[in-house]
């Protein structure tokens, strides 16, 4: 079914109303850069449980997506550094988490693998590391190569700059990061943004991610982090 | 005995020397720690394009007012040199792998004598995971370890054969350590230079891998002045 050409532009607590117990989940964001921050306080304070996360990293323990760690939301984390978070590292440390990490430039890739119609691809990334574990090697012209397979999500939860109300998007700064990627393979997809503008008024040459994409629009909160970035 | 040094002076005599490994217009990557320092140090003449993993070529140094919409891999901010480049995670790891960088800067929980790097787990203890090293080591043309020489217990942190679950096989180019600087050169582990004031047999004494030693051993370049 084709989505909505006008995208509802909903507040935080009704769109994560979209996101039941049990759900795959993509969150946008590097470090604190690119964080849908209000999406991501509207499902902490939701109570949602048993969540697979897949984010490069899971911020800090009270910043952003860190906190439905930190409040046990999340059953599975599927990342590239979960460094920086000390309840992710506690509650893995404790085995009450599930983890799978990925090399960054390989989680990016299956994303853009799962949205873009691709039965998986080719790495050279981590031969001969812990990273290869329980998957296919296949050797192409001599060089070996893991067989990495597509990641693709319930709801995907992306922040942009500005939107117009057909849902086309444009990025700021490193705020961009994983954000477009993700953007293409969620089923529902919600975009958090500064401004929503009238359609025409985003010159197409500058459009990253076209809004046939997304289903929803939030516009961006006043919380400390969500006000910097 | 190595000579005595205080923490921020190996910082500087590590980060120097590996600035003096870039040409003009070299495309550089700097991990987190000491590799950062590294962009205090290019001499004069020598412009260098830093790239970082969330997105910019072109990255320049901290800001007089952070603007947090503009940070780097290390979650601070930084700004945009003239002609840089945004880009997504997809492109700035296309960059990586697909051998658009010259150099990357690393640090190192150990380096073995086959070039080995093991950078990202201490298995039992603290698993911050690999983010983006392991497509650093794969795609970059060269890969530069920033590293004491030896752990806080005094051990080698240039071993034989990595304990640590590995970051790459066989991917090292350049050990800079606050007391040497290794090469691997036909897959062999090289002493090339050594700091003032070391000697020899304290150099193997806290090295934990054999080595050969370069006909053209000399001074570690950038300690001229010390």
């Amino acid at each position: 079914m084709a989505k909505c050409r006008i995208k509802p532009i909903l507040s935080a607590e009704e769109a994560v109303k979209n996101i039941n117990n049990g759900a795959t989940i993509m969150v946008g964001g590097f470090n604190y850069g690119g964080i849908p921050y209000s999406l991501v306080q509207a499902l902490v304070d939701s109570g949602v449980r048993n969540l697979t996360l897949i984010s490069n990293d899971t911020a800090y323990e009270d910043v952003g997506h860190g906190l439905l760690i930190k409040n046990g939301q999340v059953k599975k984390i599927i990342a590239s550094h979960i460094g920086l978070n000390k309840a992710t590292q506690r509650l893995y440390n404790d085995q009450k988490i599930e983890l799978e990490l990925v090399p960054q430039g390989t989680f990016v890739e299956r994303i853009r693998a799962g949205g873009f119609g691709l039965g998986g691809f080719l790495t050279p990334t981590g031969v001969g590391t812990e990273a290869q574990k329980g998957k296919q090697l296949l050797a192409v012209n001599g060089k070996e190569y893991i067989l990495e397979l597509p990641l693709t999500a319930d709801v995907a939860l992306i922040r942009a700059h500005k939107a117009d109300r057909y849902g086309n998007l444009i990025y700021f700064g490193t705020n961009r990061n994983f954000n477009p990627t993700m953007a293409t393979a969620g089923k529902l997809v919600i975009a958090e943004v500064d401004a929503v503008m009238e359609v025409g008024s985003i010159d197409p040459n500058d459009v990253v991610t076209p809004g046939i994409l997304i289903d929803y629009l939030v516009l961006k909160g006043d919380s400390y982090y969500a006000a910097r970035t | 005995m190595l000579p005595e040094l205080e923490e921020e002076q190996q910082r500087i005599r590590i980060a120097r020397r590996i600035a003096l490994e870039f040409k003009d217009g070299d495309v550089v990557n700097l991990g987190i720690g000491i590799p950062t320092l590294v962009s205090d140090y290019i001499p004069e003449g020598i412009r260098v394009v830093f790239q970082t993993e969330n997105g910019v070529v072109g990255a320049g140094p901290k800001p007089v007012t952070d603007d947090w919409r503009f940070i780097g891999a290390g979650g601070r901010c930084l700004s945009l040199q003239p002609g840089s480049a945004l880009v997504s995670s997809e492109i700035s790891f296309g960059l990586i792998r697909g051998g658009h960088i010259d150099h990357t800067v690393l640090g190192a929980l150990q380096v073995d004598k086959d070039g080995n790097l093991a950078s990202w787990w201490i298995p039992g203890k603290l698993v911050p995971g690999m983010g983006g090293s392991m497509d650093l080591v794969t795609g970059v043309k060269s890969v530069i370890v920033a590293t004491s020489h030896t752990d806080k217990n005094g051990n080698p942190k240039i071993v034989s054969t990595c304990d640590f679950p590995l970051t790459g096989v066989g991917v090292v180019s350049l050990v800079v350590t606050e007391y040497a600087v290794f090469r691997f050169l036909k897959r062999r582990l090289v002493l090339c230079e050594t700091a003032p004031q070391v000697e020899m047999k304290d150099i193997k004494k806290y090295t934990g891998a054999e080595f050969d030693v370069s006909d053209s051993l000399s001074l570690m370049k950038g300690c001229e002045n010390e």
